[in-house]
């Protein structure tokens, strides 16, 4: 199975109260539970992220439930307006229970 | 009457072609319409939603969707014509700029997107656009 691996566009640096557009990727197959094994004809298991959620020093600032009709590999893209410096962490719920994360620093002037 | 290959053919075709006339009727508008109500609390009047999707989507195994609501709390994301219906719900709190966020979907063939949103205010909207797509994505 391909590794999973997060990938996010953020931005160094911001204006506080500009909107800076926040990217991410993570490659994940996306088992939509639907799809048949092409040798043994059984259903292959559902395995999806499920959960995505971007916090910033802590507090939330987005999250999205994903359903198996989201494209492999998900992709997501926000907005936010941020007044103070800090981090943004990324975290995707599996449906098996392992969390894939990512932080990354942010300067406001 | 004797039948001849020719009209065999005919008549498969005919019967093939009933058949898919007869599929965008199927058993997912109910579910569709459970998911809206289940999401909004009743049936949201139209407008205020904006989906930015294209026109004609080559692969239906990843198009790219982007909704926009003004001063929506969340938005939830229904391929109308999928065999389950549910796509995602963004959730947007008061550090997104605004309500607005893209991804890439999934669609089992041409159908209605549809976008529910959730205002601050407590009322619903919803918007619907049509995509076709080419080669159809959901396992295949």
């Amino acid at each position: 199975m391909a590794k999973i691996k997060p990938r996010v566009k953020v931005p160094k640096k911001a204006k506080a109260g500009e909107a800076i557009v926040i990217k991410t990727l993570i490659s994940h197959p996306m088992e939509s539970g639907q799809r048949k094994d092409s040798k043994t004809g059984k259903l292959i298991p559902r395995k999806i992220i499920n959960k995505f959620v971007a916090t910033y020093n802590g507090k939330e600032a987005f999250s999205m439930d994903l359903l198996p009709a989201i494209a492999a590999n998900p992709y997501i893209e926000f907005s936010v307006k941020l007044s103070e410096s800090g981090t943004m962490r990324f975290e995707w719920t599996d449906d098996d229970g392992s969390v894939y994360d990512i932080e990354n620093k942010i300067t406001v002037a | 009457m004797q039948m001849t290959r020719r009209d065999l053919f005919a008549l498969a075709a005919g019967l093939a072609a009933a058949g898919l006339i007869s599929l965008p009727a199927d058993a997912s508008t109910d579910a569709v319409e459970a998911a809206i109500k289940e999401f909004a609390g009743g049936m949201p009047e139209t407008g205020g939603v904006e989906i930015g999707a294209p026109e004609i989507a080559e692969n239906g195994n990843t198009v790219p969707i982007e909704v926009f609501a003004d001063g929506a709390t969340s938005i939830m994301l229904l391929a109308a014509g999928n065999p389950n219906p549910g796509v995602g719900t963004f959730h947007f709190t008061e550090m997104c700029a605004e309500s607005r966020a893209s991804t890439r979907i999934r669609l089992a063939k041409t159908q209605d997107v549809v976008a529910v949103a959730k205002m601050a205010d407590g009322s619903t909207k919803m918007a619907r656009r049509e995509v076709k797509v080419t080669i159809g994505g959901c396992g295949g």
